[in-house]
This record gives structure tokens, C-alpha cells and sequence, in this order.
């Protein structure tokens, strides 16, 4: 029982209350009044889904950040952190945060170092570093993220 | 070989079986394992792991091939798989049994061989709304390659094929039904014996794609009937990378060879080449020996064990596992045939099945989540994917208990 018991606290540190209420009340979920660049991306392992929508203006600021779809909680929570994450940011910086969180969530050693930026909340995201099959959830906003920045026209996936 | 062709002792009861299984005694995060996705992919006995050891110690040679005692013992036995294997569907001769590497590949080799070069653009081919990928996609590559028309026979929202609709679409124009003996995203059984002779009656040959048929109940093909019968050896508690094609003699004899190269020949000249006899014409280059002779090992332990005993068995599992499901608040079951084997898909709550399937991991539960290569089927249920708790003959109550508990805890969680 005393195992079993451990077990559970050990899910829950993927499932943190933090993830479960974004993944319930996802922020910022619909389309943006003006949308500038977009993306989407796809897991097709999950069948996860969302589409990624920016406003960014002249001076490559981030000014919003919306997103739609389905996926698991992992996935849901992680876009809408991002959303959370990245409205001010100029698209180099958001670039930067795609690369740190990417690095930080695959758990790659080197990077996690020299982290360019603090990833606050995001942190939360990092319990799936134990589930390598789930870390393509997590990610899957972040690469839409990296696509629509560089318009790619292509959908991102984490494969 | 020596092992697999062993008597084996029949047990007194299937699940004792359980114990001819290595890999179900462990634990998985602190917890004895309950695996509960054999309809991905089957655990392997203890005699099909020895048989393919053995072959590889002291037997490996290629087949065919060699003057030597290693190839004629390697022959032997790849041969005596093809036995064994015609024996289990009850086949009328040896040569109606083709190796392949699984169901995929049979369903694409009646496909270009036998399909396509009878095909034009005022053909159909029939399937129905239930298929796995393999067999869609195979029917789908082959129509864009000769204009033919794919249709595709409705189910009902049980999940259940809409006999009546599927005999109407069985027009002139169509060239070959082919259909799940068994769903493996949903379980429903289709009445294949009747369907065959419907189809007959219109002149229609019929494949069954029998990955999820074969390691629930006999299969006797001749019984059947039908024109071809493929499937997988990892589905019937043999290696991955290993299947049949049945095909009737006949029909198999007019088919051109799918693919070329060594072992298919007789003869071989730049001026034309003489193609081997049955089953060997499709057979192209060295084959899986040893994942073929585990194969007939995995054959031989199933007869041992019956297949009679196995369906009872798993029928009465079944029954438990999905009156144990459906007390759950908030389960959705998805697949509710009046005539099922094995498998049961469910929705709980809102939770996503990927978040389902981490957290019944970490109980020791192993489920299959997402859309089971059978996306058509989601999208009728108008789900992207679904948690699918698949049973084997190795299974028990008590697996059935651990998969309710972890699910449980999953609400608790997501609560």
C-alpha cells in the first residue's frame, strides 16, 4: 500500500494542480480579433490538435496569442501556458523561450544550464520528463509556436 | 522444432496459462502487471522464445538453399511451420499457405497482385466502415492506381455492421469484399460465414482480414470459405514481423508474383524468368526463418491449449470485464455489438485517454489510447480516440479489478 500510495504522488507530479487547471479552463482558447501569423500542430500519435494564432506588429512584438483544439491535458495545459507566456515578448525572445523550454521539458542536460530565459509557470510542464511519450504533448504548442514565428506553412508536429 | 513439436500437457483450466508467459510476471511501477493490450500486440510463451533460440543456437542456416545439414535442418523447420500453420486454419493444402510479415502485407498482396490487374475505372472495391487502416489503405492505393471506386458499408451506432446495407452495395461491379473477421478498435464479430456466402452468390471474392479473428476463436477456412484469410503472428502470441496469407490454390496460382528476387524463381535468364511454384512464387528473398518457425510454434501451443477452451474462457472474461466497466460513473462504452470478442473501448469523463493511459501505467495497467490505426471508426463515435482494454487467454478477474481501481484513482485525480 505504502508503494501504491507513492505511486500516486508520482502521477500527480505530471498532473499538478497547476496543469489540471489550465487543461480544465484553458486561457486565451479561440481566435484572435486579428491574427498575423498562424500555425498549427499535430501529434499524430495522440491525435492531438490545436491551431496557433498571433498578433504581432511592426516591431515584432507579440501583442496576443489565442489558440484552439483538442488534446489531453498535457498538451491543452502546455498551449495555454504558452499563450500565458509569450504576449510581450518580441519574436526573437519567444524563439529563445521555444529552444528553453523544448531543451528544459526533453531534459537535455547542456541546455538546461544556460536556460536563456526563466520559465516561471512552465515549470510546471517538467513532470513529463519522466513519460518520454508524453514529452511530444508538451511540446507539440511550442513547435506550432516556432512554425507560425518562422512561417512555416507546413503543420508542426514532434515527430 | 524438438521443443514446439513437443506434446504439451493440457492445463487444467486456460488461465493457468498465465504461467507460459515470462514477461506476465513482473512488476510495472510497484504493481504486478495486467496487460490489457494483446490486440496490439500478443505476449509470447515460453516455448515460442526456446524454439526461436534453439533455431538460432544450433539450426541457423537459409532455407532453400544449401547442400548442408544446417540448411536442410533450417529448411525443415520453416517448412514444418508451414504445416503447423495450415493445420491451425484448417487449410486444404500446404501450398495455399504464403508467409508474409503480417497482416499488412497480405492485404497488399491480394491487393496488387490479385486486384489490381483485373481492375478499371468502372470497378468496385467494398469495405466497411469498421476496417483498420490496413485494410483501407491498401484498397485505397489500388484504385488511385486503376480508377476503381472504393465503398464503404455502414455500421450502426453499436458498432455493429448494417447487414442488409452491406448486401445491396455487393453490386456487379464489385470486385472483392474485404472485411474484419473481428474490429480491433471496437470487437464486434462480423457474421463471416454468412457474409462469404452472400458474396459468393453474387460472385464476389472475399478477403478477411483476421488479425483480431485468430487469436480468439478457431478458424477453419475451408469452413469458411472464403477467398483469402490474412493475418498477423504477433496478434497470436508469436514474433512481430510474421504472418500468412491463406489464399485458395486456385486463385493464388492465376496471381502474378508481387514481389522479385531470389527463392521465387526456377529459373532466372535476361531473356525472362520462370517464377517458382506455390507458395514459394510469393516468397521473395530470404525470409523470416526464425520469426516463422517461432510462429509455428506459437500455433502448436495454441491447439494444446484449444481454441475452443480459449474463446469460452475469454467470453466469460469479457462479460466481467465490461459489467465491471459500465458500474463506473461517467464511463462511456464505445462498441456494444451483440456479438464481440475480446476487446472493449471506453471514454471516461472528460479525461483525454493519453492523460487515462499515463496514469493507469503507473498502476501497472497497460491499455491501448488514441484511434487503433481505425480512424474512420472515431470519427462515426465522433471521438478522436478512445482507451481500449483488450483481453488475452492469459488474463483474469484480477487484472480486470486492477484496471477498474486504476481507473477509479483516474477520477479522483481529474476530479
Amino acid at each position: 500500500m505504502i508503494a501504491a500510495d507513492m505511486e500516486s504522488d508520482d502521477v500527480r507530479d505530471l498532473y499538478r494542480e497547476l496543469i489540471l487547471d489550465h487543461a480544465r479552463s484553458p486561457r486565451h482558447f479561440g481566435k484572435l480579433e486579428r491574427t498575423t501569423h498562424s500555425a498549427e500542430g499535430i501529434n499524430p500519435l495522440c491525435g492531438d490538435k490545436l491551431k496557433l494564432y498571433l498578433d504581432v506588429d511592426s516591431a515584432d512584438t507579440i501583442l496576443a496569442a489565442a489558440f484552439e483544439g483538442s488534446g489531453c491535458a498535457i498538451s491543452v495545459a502546455s498551449a495555454s501556458l504558452l499563450t500565458d507566456a509569450i504576449v510581450g515578448l518580441d519574436a526573437a525572445q519567444a524563439i529563445r523561450y521555444f529552444d528553453a523550454v523544448t531543451s528544459h521539458l526533453r531534459g537535455d542536460a547542456e541546455v538546461q544550464e544556460h536556460l536563456p530565459v526563466d520559465l516561471g509557470k512552465l515549470r510546471a510542464l517538467e513532470g513529463v520528463r519522466d513519460y518520454p511519450s508524453r514529452v511530444k504533448c508538451a511540446t507539440l504548442a511550442w513547435h506550432a509556436l516556432h512554425s507560425a514565428l518562422c512561417h512555416d506553412t507546413t503543420p508542426a508536429t514532434t515527430e | 522444432m524438438t521443443q514446439a513439436q513437443q506434446h504439451r500437457s493440457t492445463p487444467a483450466s486456460v488461465a493457468e496459462c498465465r504461467d507460459d508467459f515470462p514477461a506476465l510476471h513482473q512488476d510495472i511501477n510497484n504493481h504486478p502487471i495486467a496487460y490489457l493490450d494483446s490486440a496490439a500486440s500478443a505476449q509470447v510463451p515460453a516455448i515460442v522464445i526456446e524454439t526461436i533460440a534453439d533455431y538460432e543456437r544450433h539450426d541457423h542456416a537459409n532455407v532453400h538453399r544449401g547442400v548442408y545439414t544446417l540448411s536442410h535442418r533450417a529448411t525443415d523447420a520453416y517448412e514444418g511451420a508451414r504445416d503447423q500453420l495450415c493445420k491451425f486454419i484448417n487449410a486444404n493444402n500446404r501450398s495455399e499457405v504464403v508467409f508474409t510479415s503480417g497482416t499488412t502485407e497480405s492485404i497488399n498482396l491480394v491487393a496488387q497482385s490479385f486486384c489490381r490487374p483485373q481492375l478499371g475505372a468502372n470497378d468496385k472495391i467494398l469495405i466497411t466502415h469498421l476496417e483498420h487502416h490496413a485494410n483501407i489503405v491498401p484498397w485505397q492505393l489500388v484504385c488511385e492506381q486503376t480508377g476503381a471506386e472504393l465503398v464503404v458499408a455502414p455500421v450502426n451506432d453499436r458498432g455493429e455492421l448494417e447487414i442488409e446495407r452491406l448486401y445491396e452495395l455487393m453490386t456487379d461491379e464489385v470486385r472483392i469484399l474485404a472485411i474484419a473477421h473481428v474490429s480491433n478498435a471496437l470487437g464486434t464479430t462480423n457474421p463471416v460465414h454468412d457474409i462469404v456466402r452472400e458474396a459468393h452468390s453474387r460472385n464476389i471474392p472475399v478477403l478477411i482480414d483476421g488479425a483480431q479473428g485468430v487469436p480468439h476463436m478457431a478458424i477453419d477456412v475451408q469452413a469458411l470459405n472464403c477467398d483469402f484469410y490474412a493475418f498477423s503472428g504477433h496478434k497470436m502470441f508469436g514474433p512481430t514481423g510474421t504472418g500468412v496469407l491463406y489464399g485458395k490454390e486456385a486463385l493464388l496460382d492465376a496471381m502474378p508474383p508481387y514481389q522479385g528476387g531470389g527463392d521465387m524463381i526456377l529459373e532466372v535468364s535476361f531473356s525472362g524468368t520462370t517464377f517458382n511454384e506455390l507458395p514459394y512464387k510469393f516468397e521473395a528473398g530470404t525470409p523470416n526463418i526464425s520469426g516463422i518457425i517461432g510462429l509455428g510454434a506459437a500455433a502448436t501451443y495454441l491447439e494444446s491449449v484449444g481454441m475452443p477452451r480459449i474463446a469460452e474462457w475469454e467470453n466469460e472474461l469479457l462479460d466481467y470485464m465490461t459489467g465491471r466497466l459500465e458500474k463506473i460513473d461517467g464511463i462511456r462504452l464505445i462498441g456494444t455489438a451483440a456479438d464481440k470478442a475480446s476487446v472493449q473501448s471506453f471514454l471516461l469523463d472528460d479525461i483525454h485517454p493519453h492523460d487515462l493511459g499515463t496514469i493507469l501505467d503507473h498502476q501497472g495497467v497497460a491499455i491501448r489510447t488514441g484511434h487503433h490505426c481505425a480512424m474512420p471508426v472515431m470519427e462515426f463515435f465522433g471521438v478522436p480516440g478512445t482507451a481500449r482494454a483488450s483481453l488475452a487467454f492469459y488474463n483474469n478477474r484480477a487484472d480486470i479489478d486492477q484496471l477498474v481501481d486504476a481507473l477509479e484513482k483516474a477520477r479522483e485525480i481529474f476530479a
